[in-house]
């Protein structure tokens, strides 16, 4: 498939040069064209007021799409402890199974078989498991030889695991090694009503705008979900369900876990565990203005959350930002200060009870997400707030 | 020791933003800058170099103005570009430009290969493992540390959620590197006339020997369907009144659900 400007009916109004993402419609002699930037996602085709702008199918659109059947889900381990993601994408693929009319199987590395029973108890109807000791630590290449090699012999319809360390660095692998898409990050799946294909929406642009993004023609469609981002399956006791152990003959590794240190940061524990998060942006202006947030934190009894923009401004350390690249947080409260709302910050953030947000800016699209929204200068606000909650906790 | 660092040339993407009336993106005034992670991978590259010799080659995927990154890069002192560029390449996912960029490291040949662990403009951090995979080497993802590197073999420290391994591998391997990792060099000045004048290398689809139907939107497993801006909340209150009112109103709210 591709777009083409019907250039008959094109008055060269360049309406459409703004609503590509991409930047890929020129003006060349009066007439709009779409060069090779195009990446197919049709954000054009409304806006032309003359309707000049539409899409041709080609005989590759047509291609039968490869077969495959049930969802499964990657069940990571770190030191034979289940992640808790693995529960979320339990909740998830069950959702999906269920609109595909299917099974959900759990694929579990080096981990035991009553750890496999308690999968099931969280929604898999079958559990692969691969016991073998050199499962236990993490190394890509083992672990994409072998799901890549499951995979081929079952041939899912879907594939999710975690976007953790772990999910993150050998999805891909088996991806590539399978001809086959693989989305990061999702924040929400689904399937098309008419085709069955996996809706996989995801953060673009570094997180400004949503994209759903489709493997129409390959299988397995392969997603990563971020922890925190889906809600858990039921647990049922009572649920039974199939243990199918897996062999690890001929899979080697050139790569070999050494040592594993355990370096748990305070700070990021208690972020992720925390009730309360103050959390501040590039609005805060620097150190100083962090020092606010501490107050306020220290008032509530919270812990102090940012943004990416300001932990690259140097202002506060990595292990507290919050975002697609830091932590996903979900407090009973979260208040953010002079955060504008990048989606990269949002997915990190949204699954919060109630978001508190305060900015000078009206349009920021931190407020699209808010319960409670301030328009004005925190420099102002804080303070006063500062007091009032101090009041309020003494009274 | 043969080093290639993989780059990619991305907006700084900190600054788009949306227009909330027509839904379309601003891009006034973006520039584009060498993805910051890449520059970790960079500096690793140099530092690789100066303790067990070798040289440095950086390479990216792109359009001709992609250039200006391997001019950059070049500036803080790798020893050679190249620049992979085609028009066959459009429209390329993951899957398709790792399949491409692993066939230009191939002609390059490299023992240790470099990247970013993602990309700011994609986030995706698939690119780097599905180039291992394409070259049927090993890879590690989240460099924090490089302990060792010799002859046949390297020892990293990896970025795991909860603290850190440390890992063996054999050579040829990729490694994507965190922010963690050091600190890149400015330019220097020395560097600054080198890049001026360096010869930037190019390679087509046809010199890398890549299949077609591998190639950009063709090769490319999975399609943008539709993007759009997320929705507000419904039931969000914005507080009006003075800075007291407000502060009022809100105490009051978050004292009502709890909170305080």
């Amino acid at each position: 498939m591709y777009i083409k400007v019907n250039k008959d009916k094109c008055t060269g109004c360049e309406t459409c040069l703004s609503s590509c993402p991409y930047d890929s419609i020129i003006v060349k002699d009066g007439k709009a064209e779409i060069t090779e930037l195009c990446q197919l996602c049709r954000s054009c085709l409304s806006v032309c007021p003359e309707g000049a702008i539409f899409e041709v199918e080609e005989e590759a659109d047509k291609k039968e799409k490869e077969e495959g059947s049930g969802v499964w889900v990657f069940a990571e381990q770190r030191d034979g402890e289940i992640a808790g993601v693995s529960f979320e994408l339990l909740g998830a693929g069950r959702r999906l199974a269920e609109k595909l009319g299917c099974g959900v199987s759990a694929v579990f590395f080096g981990g035991t078989a009553t750890d496999a029973e308690e999968l099931i108890r969280w929604g898999a109807d079958k559990v692969y498991l691969c016991g073998d000791e050199m499962f236990r630590s993490f190394n890509d290449e083992p672990y994409a030889n072998l799901l890549s090699e499951l995979i081929l012999r079952h041939k899912p319809e879907v594939v999710l695991a975690g976007a953790t360390p772990i999910g993150r660095s050998f999805f891909p692998r088996v991806a590539a090694k399978l001809k086959t898409g693989l989305t990061a990050d999702c924040t929400s799946l689904d399937i098309d009503g008419e085709t069955k294909n996996l809706l996989q929406v995801r953060p673009a642009f570094g997180g400004n705008i949503m994209a759903t993004i489709l493997c129409p023609h390959t299988r397995p469609q392969m997603a990563t979900v971020r922890p925190r981002v889906m809600k858990r399956g039921e647990y049922d006791g009572s649920r039974r369900g199939e243990i199918v152990k897996v062999g690890a003959d001929n899979v080697g590794s050139r790569t070999k876990v050494i040592e594993t240190v355990r370096e748990v940061s305070e700070m990021s524990v208690n972020l992720q565990e925390a009730n309360i998060i103050i959390a501040g942006g590039r609005g805060v202006g620097g150190e100083k203005g962090f020092q606010l947030l501490y107050e306020l934190a220290a008032a509530f009894g919270g812990c102090v959350g940012a943004s990416r923009a300001a932990v690259d401004e140097g202002w506060i350390p990595y292990r507290h930002q919050v975002g697609q690249t830091g932590k996903t947080v979900g407090p009973k409260l979260y208040i953010a200060c002079g955060i504008s709302g990048a989606v990269q910050h949002l997915v990190g953030m949204q699954s919060s009870d109630i978001i508190v947000a305060i900015n000078k800016n009206p349009d920021a699209p931190i407020f699209n997400v808010a319960t409670y929204g301030i328009v004005g200068d925190l420099f102002e606000i804080l303070p006063l707030l500062i007091k009032k909650i101090k009041e309020v906790k003494e009274a | 020791m043969n080093i290639v660092v993989c780059v990619k040339q991305v907006p700084d993407t900190t600054e788009v933003r949306i227009n909330p009336e027509t839904n379309t993106l601003i891009r006034d005034g973006v520039e584009s800058i060498i993805n910051p992670y890449d520059m970790h991978a960079i500096e690793a590259g140099l530092q690789i170099k100066e303790q067990a010799g070798g040289k440095v080659t950086v390479l990216t995927m792109g359009p001709p103005q992609a250039e200006n990154a391997l001019r950059e890069a070049i500036s803080m002192g790798v020893d050679e570009a190249v620049l992979l560029t085609d028009r066959a390449f459009a429209g390329s996912d993951t899957w398709a430009t790792a399949y491409a960029l692993s066939k230009a490291i191939g002609h390059l040949g490299a023992d240790i290969i470099l990247c970013g662990k993602q990309a700011i403009d994609g986030d995706t951090a698939q690119v780097g493992p599905e180039i291992a995979e394409f070259l049927d080497i090993p890879h590690i993802s989240y460099i924090r540390k490089i302990d060792e590197v010799k002859e046949d073999g390297i020892r990293v420290q990896r970025l795991m959620d909860e603290g850190f391994d440390v890992i063996e591998s054999s050579l040829p391997v990729l490694l994507t590197v965190v922010r963690e990792l050091n600190v890149p060099r400015m330019p220097s000045l020395k560097g600054k006339m080198a890049a001026k004048k360096a010869v930037i290398g190019k390679m087509t689809a046809a010199d890398i020997g890549a299949e077609d139907s591998n190639l950009g939107l063709k090769g490319s497993p999975t399609q943008v369907r539709n993007i759009f801006a997320p929705e507000a909340k419904k039931d969000r209150m914005m507080l009006d009144g003075t800075t007291d009112e407000k502060i009022e109103a809100l105490v009051k709210g978050l004292a009502g659900l709890k909170c305080i």
